[in-house]
């Protein structure tokens, strides 16, 4: 009796788990160093909502943004934040650092 | 040096575009501009604690502590201008005949002061808490504090000397059409930045996009252009609005029209003084 509900309560927590991960978009990171993005133009899957984990390598903050992706978020030095991005038609959706615009410049390219 | 004129400039004219508008709209109300001050000052104060607090609001919610931050901000001001709109309606024609005699009317006029004055320290508070991390950052990074001060300083004369030139702008409007045209120019502000807010709920995936973007406009006015900056300061233009943030936008604009002409009171004509029978 007791193995039953073990098993069944094993499905249930798998099942439940499963359907969580599901949920969770991918994670895909970027990069800030020296005041660029790395890498510089960054391939993501189309049409698929993904969580753009931007790492601040830096000592100082800075700001991601973008138009075309409608994104605007400050990451403070060595800090690190998510960014929700899509589900994006396929092409490329440029974006830059607000505050060193002269050289943070890139582009999610959706394929 | 300029870089940094440049990104002052810009943030301080956004700020500067809400308090014109505030400004032109309170025009005759004894002792605004000690209000819209205030405003400022209390902004500025919340901007450094914003900034100072950057990585914990960062944290906070999952990490959407900035989404959730800015729209409530931005919500709060929309709401505030939305009551000012709705008292004016109420009480502005009054005010209007008698924009001369306000002694009387301070107390009156008071309460509208307080939701604008929240509005202009609210604004403030947004764009200023990025000028100073801005601000830290190139300090912490070696820029030279000569060039720091400078370009800071020229930014916010400019972006102030843009404000004073749309209030300059706006008094020209002619008396008998200057307080619907400014409450039509607050209605339209408050709801660019419900629009805005709405943006950042769709960038905490908190609200559905509804389509992603519901229009592109940038062959005509991209968001970068210094009109479409001051457009989107004035009265929330964005080249690729998605279909949420334009609900937001409607749905503003017609519950504070709507609104506005609720609480109009009956009589019509400011001008009907009866003219004692010769």
């Amino acid at each position: 009796m007791s193995k039953s509900v073990a098993l069944t309560f094993a499905l249930l927590v798998a099942s439940v788990a499963s359907v969580a991960w599901a949920n969770e978009p991918p994670e895909i990171h970027l990069v800030i160093r020296g005041h660029r993005f790395v890498p510089t133009e960054l391939k993501v899957p189309a049409n698929t909502k993904i969580k753009l984990i931007v790492v601040n390598q830096d000592a100082t903050p800075e700001e991601f943004e973008s138009h075309e992706l409608n994104r605007e978020k400050v990451v403070t030095g060595g800090g690190t934040i998510p960014v929700y991005v899509g589900p994006l038609r396929p092409g490329r959706y440029p974006f830059f650092g607000d505050f060193h615009a002269d050289t943070a410049q890139g582009a999610l390219l959706a394929q | 040096m300029v870089a940094i004129w440049i990104l002052v400039f810009r943030e301080v004219l956004e700020a500067a575009m809400i308090v014109s508008i505030v400004a032109a709209a309170t025009r005759g109300v004894a002792g605004r501009w000690r209000w819209i001050g205030s405003g400022i000052g209390l902004g500025c104060a919340g901007a450094a604690i914003v900034a100072a607090g950057a990585e914990r609001l960062a944290a906070a919610m999952s990490g959407m502590g900035q989404e959730w931050f800015n729209a409530g901000v931005l919500l709060a001001a929309t709401a505030m201008i939305g009551w000012h709109v709705v008292w004016m309606a109420r009480h502005g024609k009054q005010l209007a005949m008698d924009a001369g005699r306000f002694g009387d009317d301070v107390s009156a006029g008071r309460r509208p002061l307080t939701a604008l004055m929240v509005v202009v320290a609210l604004a403030v508070l947004r764009e200023g808490s990025e000028v100073v991390l801005f601000g830290y950052g190139m300090f912490a990074g070696g820029s030279s504090s000569g060039g720091l001060w400078t370009g800071g300083l020229l930014g916010v004369l400019s972006g102030a000397a843009a404000g004073a030139a749309m209030y300059a702008g706006l008094l020209r409007i002619p008396m008998r059409h200057f307080f619907r045209a400014t409450n039509g120019l607050l209605i339209l502000l408050a709801a660019g930045l419900a629009a805005a807010a709405a943006g950042f709920l769709n960038q905490a995936d908190v609200l559905p996009t509804l389509a992603n973007p519901l229009w592109d406009s940038s062959w005509l006015l991209t968001d970068d252009a210094w009109l479409g900056r001051t457009l989107h300061a004035l009265i929330g233009y964005t080249a690729q609005p998605t279909g949420m943030q334009v609900s937001f936008y409607v749905a503003v604009v017609g519950l504070l029209s709507g609104g506005a002409r609720l609480a109009a009171p009956r009589r019509e004509s400011i001008s009907a003084v009866p003219t004692p029978s010769t």
